[in-house]
Protein backbone atom coordinates (compact mmCIF):
# COMPACT_ATOMS: atom_id res chain seq x y z
CA UNK A 1 0.00 0.00 0.00
CA UNK A 2 1.74 3.54 -0.73
CA UNK A 3 2.43 5.76 1.97
CA UNK A 4 0.10 8.51 2.65
CA UNK A 5 2.28 11.41 1.67
CA UNK A 6 0.94 15.18 2.17
CA UNK A 7 2.62 18.36 1.26
CA UNK A 8 2.24 21.63 2.81
CA UNK A 9 3.92 25.66 2.62
CA UNK A 10 6.71 25.49 4.82
CA UNK A 11 6.84 27.85 7.28
CA UNK A 12 9.56 27.04 9.83
CA UNK A 13 11.59 24.15 7.87
CA UNK A 14 12.99 21.38 9.51
CA UNK A 15 13.09 17.56 9.98
CA UNK A 16 11.34 15.25 12.38
CA UNK A 17 10.53 11.46 12.84
CA UNK A 18 8.48 10.66 15.72
CA UNK A 19 4.77 10.53 16.94
CA UNK A 20 1.75 12.62 15.94
CA UNK A 21 -1.27 14.27 17.98
CA UNK A 22 -4.27 15.42 16.12
CA UNK A 23 -6.61 17.95 17.05
CA UNK A 24 -9.73 17.95 14.89
CA UNK A 25 -10.75 21.38 16.09
CA UNK A 26 -8.94 24.63 16.64
CA UNK A 27 -6.44 24.84 19.07
CA UNK A 28 -6.79 26.96 21.76
CA UNK A 29 -2.95 28.01 22.58
CA UNK A 30 -3.45 29.91 26.25
CA UNK A 31 -6.18 27.26 27.13
CA UNK A 32 -4.16 24.49 25.95
CA UNK A 33 -0.65 25.24 27.06
CA UNK A 34 -0.94 28.27 29.65
CA UNK A 35 -1.28 25.27 32.56
CA UNK A 36 2.04 23.78 32.24
CA UNK A 37 3.98 26.83 31.19
CA UNK A 38 2.47 28.54 34.44
CA UNK A 39 3.67 25.57 36.49
CA UNK A 40 7.38 26.16 34.55
CA UNK A 41 6.56 22.19 33.81
CA UNK A 42 9.21 20.04 31.84
CA UNK A 43 6.47 18.95 29.74
CA UNK A 44 2.98 20.23 28.19
CA UNK A 45 0.36 18.53 29.23
CA UNK A 46 -2.89 19.59 27.05
CA UNK A 47 -5.48 22.11 29.32
CA UNK A 48 -8.03 23.15 27.33
CA UNK A 49 -11.19 21.35 28.43
CA UNK A 50 -13.26 22.40 25.74
CA UNK A 51 -10.62 20.31 23.53
CA UNK A 52 -10.85 16.36 24.26
CA UNK A 53 -8.17 15.73 21.66
CA UNK A 54 -5.34 17.48 23.10
CA UNK A 55 -6.67 17.50 27.13
CA UNK A 56 -4.01 15.69 29.04
CA UNK A 57 -2.20 15.02 26.11
CA UNK A 58 1.56 15.22 26.56
CA UNK A 59 2.35 18.13 23.47
CA UNK A 60 5.70 18.66 24.12
CA UNK A 61 8.15 17.29 21.38
CA UNK A 62 5.62 15.84 19.14
CA UNK A 63 4.08 16.87 15.80
CA UNK A 64 1.10 18.51 16.35
CA UNK A 65 -1.63 18.59 13.56
CA UNK A 66 -4.62 20.85 13.49
CA UNK A 67 -6.55 23.27 11.66
CA UNK A 68 -5.56 26.36 13.28
CA UNK A 69 -5.03 27.56 16.43
CA UNK A 70 -8.16 29.95 18.53
CA UNK A 71 -8.53 32.07 21.44
CA UNK A 72 -6.91 34.93 22.94
CA UNK A 73 -4.51 36.84 21.21
CA UNK A 74 -1.63 35.95 23.42
CA UNK A 75 -1.77 33.11 21.56
CA UNK A 76 2.00 34.01 19.54
CA UNK A 77 3.60 34.77 23.27
CA UNK A 78 2.65 31.62 24.50
CA UNK A 79 4.35 29.93 21.82
CA UNK A 80 7.10 32.22 21.16
CA UNK A 81 7.27 31.40 25.46
CA UNK A 82 7.01 28.00 25.36
CA UNK A 83 9.63 27.58 22.57
CA UNK A 84 11.82 29.88 25.15
CA UNK A 85 11.19 27.11 27.65
CA UNK A 86 12.33 24.66 25.56
CA UNK A 87 8.77 22.70 26.16
CA UNK A 88 6.74 22.99 22.77
CA UNK A 89 5.90 21.11 20.01
CA UNK A 90 8.39 20.10 17.37
CA UNK A 91 6.26 20.67 14.90
CA UNK A 92 2.82 22.42 14.16
CA UNK A 93 1.15 20.90 11.07
CA UNK A 94 -1.54 23.11 9.79
CA UNK A 95 -4.27 21.56 7.78
CA UNK A 96 -5.48 25.20 7.09
CA UNK A 97 -3.72 28.69 6.06
CA UNK A 98 -1.85 29.61 9.65
CA UNK A 99 -3.41 31.57 11.49
CA UNK A 100 -2.39 34.36 12.13
CA UNK A 101 -1.72 34.21 16.05
CA UNK A 102 0.02 30.75 15.16
CA UNK A 103 2.41 32.51 12.47
CA UNK A 104 3.08 35.10 15.34
CA UNK A 105 4.65 33.10 17.49
CA UNK A 106 6.59 30.54 15.37
CA UNK A 107 7.98 33.92 13.78
CA UNK A 108 8.56 35.33 17.25
CA UNK A 109 10.17 31.99 18.62
CA UNK A 110 12.66 31.79 15.50
CA UNK A 111 14.08 35.50 15.37
CA UNK A 112 14.01 36.02 18.89
CA UNK A 113 14.69 32.72 20.44
CA UNK A 114 16.74 30.96 17.47
CA UNK A 115 13.93 28.04 18.20
CA UNK A 116 13.94 25.29 15.69
CA UNK A 117 10.03 24.56 15.97
CA UNK A 118 8.93 23.22 12.74
CA UNK A 119 5.70 24.81 11.22
CA UNK A 120 3.84 23.89 8.17
CA UNK A 121 0.76 25.05 6.55
CA UNK A 122 -1.98 24.26 4.29
CA UNK A 123 -1.04 20.66 4.19
CA UNK A 124 -4.90 19.51 3.73
CA UNK A 125 -8.18 18.34 5.68
CA UNK A 126 -7.40 15.21 4.74
CA UNK A 127 -4.54 14.98 6.72
CA UNK A 128 -6.72 15.30 9.91
CA UNK A 129 -8.55 11.72 9.02
CA UNK A 130 -5.62 9.89 7.70
CA UNK A 131 -3.21 10.52 10.56
CA UNK A 132 -4.59 9.71 14.11
CA UNK A 133 -3.06 10.51 17.15
CA UNK A 134 -0.01 8.11 18.35
CA UNK A 135 0.98 7.38 14.21
CA UNK A 136 4.28 7.65 13.78
CA UNK A 137 5.54 10.26 10.73
CA UNK A 138 8.20 11.98 8.97
CA UNK A 139 8.56 15.44 8.41
CA UNK A 140 10.91 16.58 5.30
CA UNK A 141 12.46 19.80 4.63
CA UNK A 142 10.20 20.62 1.77
CA UNK A 143 7.49 20.37 3.82
CA UNK A 144 6.36 17.15 3.04
CA UNK A 145 4.44 14.86 5.72
CA UNK A 146 4.27 10.75 5.45
CA UNK A 147 2.50 8.45 7.76
CA UNK A 148 4.92 5.87 8.64
CA UNK A 149 3.82 1.98 8.87
CA UNK B 1 6.38 42.59 0.34
CA UNK B 2 7.44 46.01 -1.10
CA UNK B 3 9.32 48.02 0.68
CA UNK B 4 9.79 51.55 0.40
CA UNK B 5 13.56 53.26 0.81
CA UNK B 6 13.06 53.92 4.41
CA UNK B 7 11.41 50.78 5.65
CA UNK B 8 14.39 49.04 3.45
CA UNK B 9 17.24 51.29 5.52
CA UNK B 10 15.12 50.02 8.63
CA UNK B 11 15.29 46.69 8.30
CA UNK B 12 19.39 46.60 6.84
CA UNK B 13 20.12 48.36 10.36
CA UNK B 14 20.31 51.79 9.83
CA UNK B 15 17.94 52.55 12.87
CA UNK B 16 19.63 50.34 15.00
CA UNK B 17 19.89 46.21 15.63
CA UNK B 18 16.65 46.23 17.67
CA UNK B 19 14.47 47.93 14.83
CA UNK B 20 15.88 45.96 12.29
CA UNK B 21 15.20 43.05 14.11
CA UNK B 22 11.11 44.53 14.65
CA UNK B 23 10.85 45.34 10.89
CA UNK B 24 12.11 41.74 10.11
CA UNK B 25 9.49 39.87 12.43
CA UNK B 26 6.69 41.96 10.94
CA UNK B 27 8.16 41.59 7.30
CA UNK B 28 8.12 37.62 7.76
CA UNK B 29 4.63 38.12 9.21
CA UNK B 30 3.21 40.21 6.34
CA UNK B 31 5.07 37.70 3.90
CA UNK B 32 2.95 35.19 4.93
CA UNK B 33 -0.36 36.32 4.48
CA UNK B 34 0.52 38.14 0.95
CA UNK B 35 1.06 41.55 2.23
CA UNK B 36 2.06 43.50 -0.41
CA UNK B 37 2.97 47.03 1.91
CA UNK B 38 3.05 48.93 5.12
CA UNK B 39 0.24 50.88 5.95
CA UNK B 40 0.38 53.46 8.70
CA UNK B 41 -0.86 53.33 11.81
CA UNK B 42 -3.45 56.07 12.39
CA UNK B 43 -4.37 56.35 15.94
CA UNK B 44 -3.43 55.01 19.86
CA UNK B 45 -2.44 51.45 20.79
CA UNK B 46 -3.98 49.08 22.96
CA UNK B 47 -1.57 46.01 24.03
CA UNK B 48 -2.69 42.65 25.39
CA UNK B 49 0.10 41.67 28.03
CA UNK B 50 -0.81 43.39 31.13
CA UNK B 51 0.47 41.12 33.53
CA UNK B 52 3.84 40.79 35.23
CA UNK B 53 4.21 36.69 35.13
CA UNK B 54 7.70 36.03 35.68
CA UNK B 55 7.83 33.01 33.02
CA UNK B 56 7.36 35.87 30.42
CA UNK B 57 11.04 36.12 30.10
CA UNK B 58 11.13 36.74 26.64
CA UNK B 59 8.81 39.69 27.16
CA UNK B 60 10.81 41.47 29.67
CA UNK B 61 13.79 41.22 27.85
CA UNK B 62 12.28 42.12 24.25
CA UNK B 63 11.08 45.10 26.67
CA UNK B 64 14.49 46.08 28.17
CA UNK B 65 15.78 45.89 24.64
CA UNK B 66 13.59 48.26 22.95
CA UNK B 67 14.09 50.49 25.82
CA UNK B 68 17.84 50.22 25.35
CA UNK B 69 17.62 51.05 21.61
CA UNK B 70 15.84 54.37 22.67
CA UNK B 71 12.13 53.37 21.03
CA UNK B 72 8.97 54.22 21.86
CA UNK B 73 5.54 53.73 20.48
CA UNK B 74 4.28 56.52 17.60
CA UNK B 75 0.82 57.00 19.61
CA UNK B 76 0.11 56.18 23.36
CA UNK B 77 -1.11 52.92 24.41
CA UNK B 78 -3.81 51.45 26.63
CA UNK B 79 -3.40 47.87 28.02
CA UNK B 80 -5.36 45.05 29.17
CA UNK B 81 -6.50 44.99 33.11
CA UNK B 82 -3.76 44.27 36.01
CA UNK B 83 -4.13 40.70 37.35
CA UNK B 84 -3.94 41.56 40.95
CA UNK B 85 -5.90 44.30 43.44
CA UNK B 86 -5.16 43.70 46.99
CA UNK B 87 -7.56 45.93 48.13
CA UNK B 88 -10.82 45.32 46.40
CA UNK B 89 -10.15 41.11 45.77
CA UNK B 90 -8.98 39.99 49.26
CA UNK B 91 -6.79 37.35 49.25
CA UNK B 92 -5.31 35.11 51.38
CA UNK B 93 -1.53 35.01 52.56
CA UNK B 94 -0.97 32.23 50.81
CA UNK B 95 -2.91 33.31 47.64
CA UNK B 96 -0.45 37.05 47.79
CA UNK B 97 2.86 35.02 48.41
CA UNK B 98 1.82 33.04 44.89
CA UNK B 99 0.72 35.98 43.12
CA UNK B 100 3.72 38.32 44.51
CA UNK B 101 6.34 36.03 44.70
CA UNK B 102 5.45 33.40 42.12
CA UNK B 103 3.02 34.51 38.88
CA UNK B 104 3.31 38.28 39.23
CA UNK B 105 6.75 38.82 40.56
CA UNK B 106 7.58 41.08 37.25
CA UNK B 107 5.06 43.12 37.55
CA UNK B 108 6.27 46.55 38.76
CA UNK B 109 9.26 46.25 36.41
CA UNK B 110 6.83 45.36 33.76
CA UNK B 111 4.78 48.42 34.09
CA UNK B 112 7.94 50.77 34.61
CA UNK B 113 8.84 49.12 31.15
CA UNK B 114 5.31 50.23 29.40
CA UNK B 115 5.81 53.29 30.88
CA UNK B 116 9.40 53.73 29.24
CA UNK B 117 7.79 53.07 26.00
CA UNK B 118 4.32 55.03 25.60
CA UNK B 119 1.84 53.40 28.06
CA UNK B 120 -1.07 56.46 28.30
CA UNK B 121 -1.00 56.47 32.12
CA UNK B 122 -1.47 54.32 35.61
CA UNK B 123 -5.20 54.06 34.68
CA UNK B 124 -5.39 52.91 30.99
CA UNK B 125 -5.81 49.28 32.54
CA UNK B 126 -8.61 47.78 31.07
CA UNK B 127 -9.98 45.48 27.84
CA UNK B 128 -12.80 47.48 27.56
CA UNK B 129 -10.31 50.77 26.19
CA UNK B 130 -12.69 51.62 23.63
CA UNK B 131 -15.61 52.58 25.98
CA UNK B 132 -16.31 56.81 25.49
CA UNK B 133 -15.43 56.40 29.35
CA UNK B 134 -11.73 55.60 28.68
CA UNK B 135 -11.41 56.75 25.30
CA UNK B 136 -8.88 54.96 23.16
CA UNK B 137 -12.28 55.24 21.08
CA UNK B 138 -10.98 54.53 16.99
CA UNK B 139 -12.66 55.89 14.03
CA UNK B 140 -14.25 54.39 11.05
CA UNK B 141 -11.14 53.34 8.85
CA UNK B 142 -8.64 53.77 11.06
CA UNK B 143 -6.01 51.29 11.30
CA UNK B 144 -4.68 49.87 14.40
CA UNK B 145 -1.67 47.89 15.68
CA UNK B 146 -3.74 46.39 18.60
CA UNK B 147 -4.02 42.97 20.27
CA UNK B 148 -6.77 41.70 23.06
CA UNK B 149 -9.29 39.69 21.25
CA UNK B 150 -12.24 40.95 22.67
CA UNK B 151 -10.87 44.50 21.67
CA UNK B 152 -9.47 44.00 18.59
CA UNK B 153 -13.11 42.23 17.35
CA UNK B 154 -14.92 45.17 18.69
CA UNK B 155 -12.76 47.77 17.15
CA UNK B 156 -13.33 45.65 13.78
CA UNK B 157 -16.88 44.87 14.01
CA UNK B 158 -19.08 47.92 15.69
CA UNK B 159 -16.32 50.36 15.27
CA UNK B 160 -15.49 49.86 11.74
CA UNK B 161 -12.04 50.25 12.37
CA UNK B 162 -9.32 48.19 10.45
CA UNK B 163 -7.04 45.69 12.75
CA UNK B 164 -6.08 42.25 12.42
CA UNK B 165 -5.69 39.56 15.24
CA UNK B 166 -2.60 40.30 16.29
CA UNK B 167 -0.47 38.56 18.59
CA UNK B 168 0.80 40.03 21.74
CA UNK B 169 4.21 41.38 20.77
CA UNK B 170 3.13 42.09 17.21
CA UNK B 171 0.89 44.76 18.74
CA UNK B 172 4.15 46.21 20.29
CA UNK B 173 6.27 46.09 17.81
CA UNK B 174 3.67 47.47 14.96
CA UNK B 175 2.91 50.67 17.23
CA UNK B 176 6.71 50.91 17.69
CA UNK B 177 7.35 51.06 13.38
CA UNK B 178 3.48 53.09 13.27
CA UNK B 179 2.79 50.53 10.65
CA UNK B 180 1.77 47.40 9.73
CA UNK B 181 1.48 44.78 7.04
CA UNK B 182 -1.38 45.26 5.35
CA UNK B 183 -3.79 41.91 4.91
CA UNK B 184 -6.73 39.97 6.00
CA UNK B 185 -8.82 42.39 7.83
CA UNK B 186 -6.94 45.78 6.72
CA UNK B 187 -8.37 45.03 3.61
CA UNK B 188 -11.92 45.45 1.39
CA UNK B 189 -11.67 41.80 0.45
CA UNK B 190 -10.70 40.40 3.81
CA UNK B 191 -13.40 42.04 5.71
CA UNK B 192 -16.36 40.39 3.64
CA UNK B 193 -18.01 37.70 5.48
CA UNK B 194 -18.06 34.29 4.18
CA UNK B 195 -20.88 32.75 6.23
CA UNK B 196 -24.49 34.10 6.54
CA UNK B 197 -26.01 33.36 10.32
CA UNK B 198 -29.60 33.17 10.58
CA UNK B 199 -30.58 33.93 14.12
CA UNK B 200 -34.09 32.19 14.88
CA UNK B 201 -34.96 32.76 18.18
CA UNK B 202 -38.03 33.51 20.41
CA UNK B 203 -35.93 36.24 21.95
CA UNK B 204 -32.88 37.90 22.32
CA UNK B 205 -30.45 35.70 23.03
CA UNK B 206 -27.95 35.70 25.65
CA UNK B 207 -24.71 37.47 24.22
CA UNK B 208 -22.35 35.36 25.48
CA UNK B 209 -24.31 31.98 23.97
CA UNK B 210 -24.93 33.42 20.97
CA UNK B 211 -21.20 34.38 20.23
CA UNK B 212 -19.26 31.46 21.43
CA UNK B 213 -21.72 29.07 19.45
CA UNK B 214 -20.97 31.58 16.23
CA UNK B 215 -17.47 31.59 17.16
CA UNK B 216 -17.47 27.75 17.19
CA UNK B 217 -18.54 27.37 14.33
CA UNK B 218 -16.73 30.07 11.87
CA UNK B 219 -13.57 29.61 13.00
CA UNK B 220 -11.88 32.70 12.06
CA UNK B 221 -14.13 33.93 9.35
CA UNK B 222 -16.40 36.41 9.17
CA UNK B 223 -19.62 36.23 9.96
CA UNK B 224 -22.81 37.95 8.69
CA UNK B 225 -25.36 38.21 11.10
CA UNK B 226 -29.35 38.40 10.28
CA UNK B 227 -32.06 38.18 12.58
CA UNK B 228 -30.63 39.81 15.36
CA UNK B 229 -31.68 43.73 14.34
CA UNK B 230 -34.93 42.40 15.17
CA UNK B 231 -33.79 42.14 18.73
CA UNK B 232 -31.45 45.22 18.63
CA UNK B 233 -32.66 47.53 16.51
CA UNK B 234 -30.69 49.26 14.20
CA UNK B 235 -29.07 51.89 16.51
CA UNK B 236 -25.21 51.25 18.50
CA UNK B 237 -27.00 52.55 21.76
CA UNK B 238 -25.57 52.09 24.68
CA UNK B 239 -26.99 48.81 25.69
CA UNK B 240 -26.68 47.76 22.11
CA UNK B 241 -22.51 48.43 22.43
CA UNK B 242 -22.47 46.89 25.70
CA UNK B 243 -24.42 43.61 23.96
CA UNK B 244 -22.10 43.43 20.86
CA UNK B 245 -18.84 44.21 23.38
CA UNK B 246 -19.97 40.34 25.28
CA UNK B 247 -20.75 38.67 21.96
CA UNK B 248 -18.04 39.59 20.39
CA UNK B 249 -15.56 38.29 22.98
CA UNK B 250 -17.46 35.30 23.06
CA UNK B 251 -16.70 34.79 19.14
CA UNK B 252 -13.06 36.14 19.74
CA UNK B 253 -12.26 33.36 22.87
CA UNK B 254 -14.48 30.21 21.91
CA UNK B 255 -12.91 30.68 17.98
CA UNK B 256 -11.41 33.26 16.37
CA UNK B 257 -13.72 36.08 15.06
CA UNK B 258 -12.37 39.39 13.95
CA UNK B 259 -14.70 40.50 12.34
CA UNK B 260 -18.53 40.13 12.40
CA UNK B 261 -21.24 41.99 10.83
CA UNK B 262 -24.68 42.56 11.96
CA UNK B 263 -27.51 43.13 9.37
CA UNK B 264 -28.94 46.91 10.19
CA UNK B 265 -26.77 47.62 12.98
CA UNK B 266 -23.21 47.74 12.97
CA UNK B 267 -21.20 49.79 10.16
CA UNK B 268 -20.23 48.33 7.48
CA UNK B 269 -23.28 46.21 7.24
CA UNK B 270 -25.29 49.18 7.67
CA UNK B 271 -23.15 51.06 4.51
CA UNK B 272 -22.95 47.83 2.04
CA UNK B 273 -25.95 45.86 2.90
CA UNK B 274 -25.65 42.32 2.16
CA UNK B 275 -22.88 43.16 -0.70
CA UNK B 276 -20.49 42.71 1.79
CA UNK B 277 -21.27 39.18 1.94
CA UNK B 278 -18.97 36.66 -0.30
CA UNK B 279 -20.53 34.56 -3.14
CA UNK B 280 -21.82 31.51 -1.67
CA UNK B 281 -21.27 31.88 1.77
CA UNK B 282 -22.20 29.17 4.05
CA UNK B 283 -24.90 29.06 6.24
CA UNK B 284 -25.87 28.54 9.59
CA UNK B 285 -29.70 28.65 11.57
CA UNK B 286 -29.39 29.38 14.62
CA UNK B 287 -32.81 28.59 17.24
CA UNK B 288 -33.48 28.54 20.62
CA UNK B 289 -32.84 24.51 20.32
CA UNK B 290 -29.16 25.06 19.30
CA UNK B 291 -28.52 27.77 21.44
CA UNK B 292 -29.41 25.04 24.59
CA UNK B 293 -27.44 22.67 22.96
CA UNK B 294 -24.25 24.27 23.14
CA UNK B 295 -25.05 25.92 26.65
CA UNK B 296 -25.28 22.49 27.78
CA UNK B 297 -22.17 21.36 26.32
CA UNK B 298 -20.07 23.38 28.57
CA UNK B 299 -18.23 20.86 30.72
CA UNK B 300 -18.07 21.82 34.12
CA UNK B 301 -14.63 21.62 35.51
CA UNK B 302 -14.81 21.81 39.05
CA UNK B 303 -13.07 18.50 40.66
CA UNK B 304 -16.73 18.50 42.50
CA UNK B 305 -19.74 19.85 40.74
CA UNK B 306 -22.02 19.65 43.24
CA UNK B 307 -20.05 22.33 45.43
CA UNK B 308 -21.29 25.60 46.54
CA UNK B 309 -19.48 28.06 44.23
CA UNK B 310 -17.37 30.57 46.71
CA UNK B 311 -16.75 33.49 44.32
CA UNK B 312 -18.80 35.06 41.28
CA UNK B 313 -16.80 37.38 38.92
CA UNK B 314 -19.16 39.74 36.29
CA UNK B 315 -17.60 41.44 34.19
CA UNK B 316 -14.84 39.73 31.92
CA UNK B 317 -14.70 41.77 29.48
CA UNK B 318 -15.27 44.71 31.84
CA UNK B 319 -18.29 46.06 32.37
CA UNK B 320 -19.80 49.48 30.97
CA UNK B 321 -21.60 51.76 32.75
CA UNK B 322 -25.26 50.73 31.40
CA UNK B 323 -24.55 46.89 32.46
CA UNK B 324 -23.39 48.20 36.10
CA UNK B 325 -26.57 50.22 36.22
CA UNK B 326 -28.85 46.82 34.84
CA UNK B 327 -27.12 44.90 37.38
CA UNK B 328 -28.16 46.95 40.16
CA UNK B 329 -31.59 46.87 39.11
CA UNK B 330 -31.98 42.93 38.48
CA UNK B 331 -29.66 42.32 41.77
CA UNK B 332 -32.40 44.62 43.69
CA UNK B 333 -35.12 43.00 42.17
CA UNK B 334 -33.69 39.09 43.20
CA UNK B 335 -33.00 40.56 46.56
CA UNK B 336 -36.43 41.34 47.03
CA UNK B 337 -37.46 37.75 46.14
CA UNK B 338 -35.17 36.32 48.76
CA UNK B 339 -35.73 38.65 51.19
CA UNK B 340 -32.11 39.69 51.65
CA UNK B 341 -30.32 42.55 52.07
CA UNK B 342 -27.19 41.74 50.74
CA UNK B 343 -25.51 39.15 48.35
CA UNK B 344 -24.79 35.61 49.78
CA UNK B 345 -22.18 34.67 47.44
CA UNK B 346 -18.75 37.07 47.09
CA UNK B 347 -19.91 39.19 43.95
CA UNK B 348 -16.95 41.20 42.10
CA UNK B 349 -17.82 43.38 39.40
CA UNK B 350 -15.00 44.54 37.00
CA UNK B 351 -15.00 47.78 34.71
CA UNK B 352 -12.58 49.74 33.61
CA UNK B 353 -10.90 52.88 35.95
CA UNK B 354 -12.46 55.39 33.99
CA UNK B 355 -15.71 53.59 34.03
CA UNK B 356 -15.91 53.18 37.78
CA UNK B 357 -15.21 56.71 38.56
CA UNK B 358 -18.26 58.15 36.55
CA UNK B 359 -20.33 55.25 37.96
CA UNK B 360 -19.29 55.73 41.48
CA UNK B 361 -21.03 58.85 41.29
CA UNK B 362 -24.53 57.15 40.75
CA UNK B 363 -27.10 56.42 43.21
CA UNK B 364 -26.71 52.49 41.60
CA UNK B 365 -23.42 52.52 42.75
CA UNK B 366 -24.29 53.38 46.69
CA UNK B 367 -26.77 50.27 46.16
CA UNK B 368 -24.75 47.92 45.01
CA UNK B 369 -22.29 48.75 47.75
CA UNK B 370 -25.12 47.99 50.33
CA UNK B 371 -26.07 45.22 48.77
CA UNK B 372 -22.13 43.62 48.97
CA UNK B 373 -20.87 44.08 45.73
CA UNK B 374 -17.39 44.79 45.30
CA UNK B 375 -15.76 46.53 42.54
CA UNK B 376 -12.33 45.98 40.68
CA UNK B 377 -11.05 46.88 37.56
CA UNK B 378 -8.63 43.24 37.84
CA UNK B 379 -8.43 41.07 35.04
CA UNK B 380 -10.58 38.09 36.01
CA UNK B 381 -8.97 35.99 34.23
CA UNK B 382 -5.51 36.42 35.44
CA UNK B 383 -6.70 36.13 39.15
CA UNK B 384 -8.21 32.61 38.69
CA UNK B 385 -5.21 31.29 36.86
CA UNK B 386 -3.60 30.70 40.33
CA UNK B 387 -2.84 27.36 40.92
CA UNK B 388 -4.99 28.33 44.13
CA UNK B 389 -8.31 30.22 42.53
CA UNK B 390 -7.90 27.18 40.00
CA UNK B 391 -9.35 24.96 42.45
CA UNK B 392 -11.81 27.11 43.65
CA UNK B 393 -15.93 26.67 43.13
CA UNK B 394 -16.17 30.21 41.16
CA UNK B 395 -18.54 31.18 38.91
CA UNK B 396 -19.36 33.86 36.25
CA UNK B 397 -21.78 34.98 33.20
CA UNK B 398 -18.40 35.41 30.92
CA UNK B 399 -17.66 32.54 28.51
CA UNK B 400 -14.26 33.75 27.85
CA UNK B 401 -13.45 33.37 31.63
CA UNK B 402 -15.11 29.95 31.40
CA UNK B 403 -13.04 29.31 28.32
CA UNK B 404 -9.52 30.07 30.22
CA UNK B 405 -10.11 28.61 33.63
CA UNK B 406 -12.16 26.68 35.48
CA UNK B 407 -14.81 29.25 36.57
CA UNK B 408 -18.39 27.67 35.95
CA UNK B 409 -20.69 29.99 33.64
CA UNK B 410 -24.21 30.84 34.27
CA UNK B 411 -26.50 32.91 32.20
CA UNK B 412 -27.64 35.79 33.72
CA UNK B 413 -31.00 35.33 34.77
CA UNK B 414 -29.49 32.37 37.14
CA UNK B 415 -26.28 33.62 38.24
CA UNK B 416 -28.45 36.55 39.88
CA UNK B 417 -30.68 34.04 41.37
CA UNK B 418 -27.66 31.96 42.77
CA UNK B 419 -25.68 35.64 44.46
CA UNK B 420 -28.99 37.02 45.95
CA UNK B 421 -29.77 33.46 47.27
CA UNK B 422 -33.19 33.13 45.39
CA UNK B 423 -34.29 29.60 46.18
Amino acid sequence: MAKKVFKGRVICKGTYEGEAVVSHQGVNTLATFQKSALKNAKKVIGSDQNNPDVYGKNLTGIALILPQTIGSTTGGLVIQTICQMGINPAALLFSEEIDSLAASGVILAKNWENSKIIAIDKLGKEILNSIKTGDKISISEDGTVTLLD
Amino acid sequence: MKLTAEEKAILEGKEGQTKAKIMQTLVEFGDLFGAEEFVPVTTDGHLVTSFGIGLLKPVYRIMDEIIDAGLKTEYPFTVDPRPIDYKNVKCGLLDKLIFSKIMYSQQKHYEEQLSKIGLRNKDSFTCTCYLKEVGNTPKYGDVLSWAESSAVVFANSVLGARCNRNSGMLDIFGAILGKVPKFGLLTDEGRKANWIIEVKTTKLPEAQILGSTIGMKVMEDVPYVVGLDKFLGTELTDDVISYLKDFGAATASNGAVGLYHIENLTPEAKKFGKKIVNEKPKKYVIDDAELERVYKSYPVMWKNPESKPTLCFIGCPHLTNEQLISWTNKIEENLKLSGKKRVQLRTIMTTAPAVLKKFSETEEYKKLKSYGIKFSSICPLMYTNNPIAGGKPIITNSNKLRTYSKSRYYKDEDIVKIICGVK
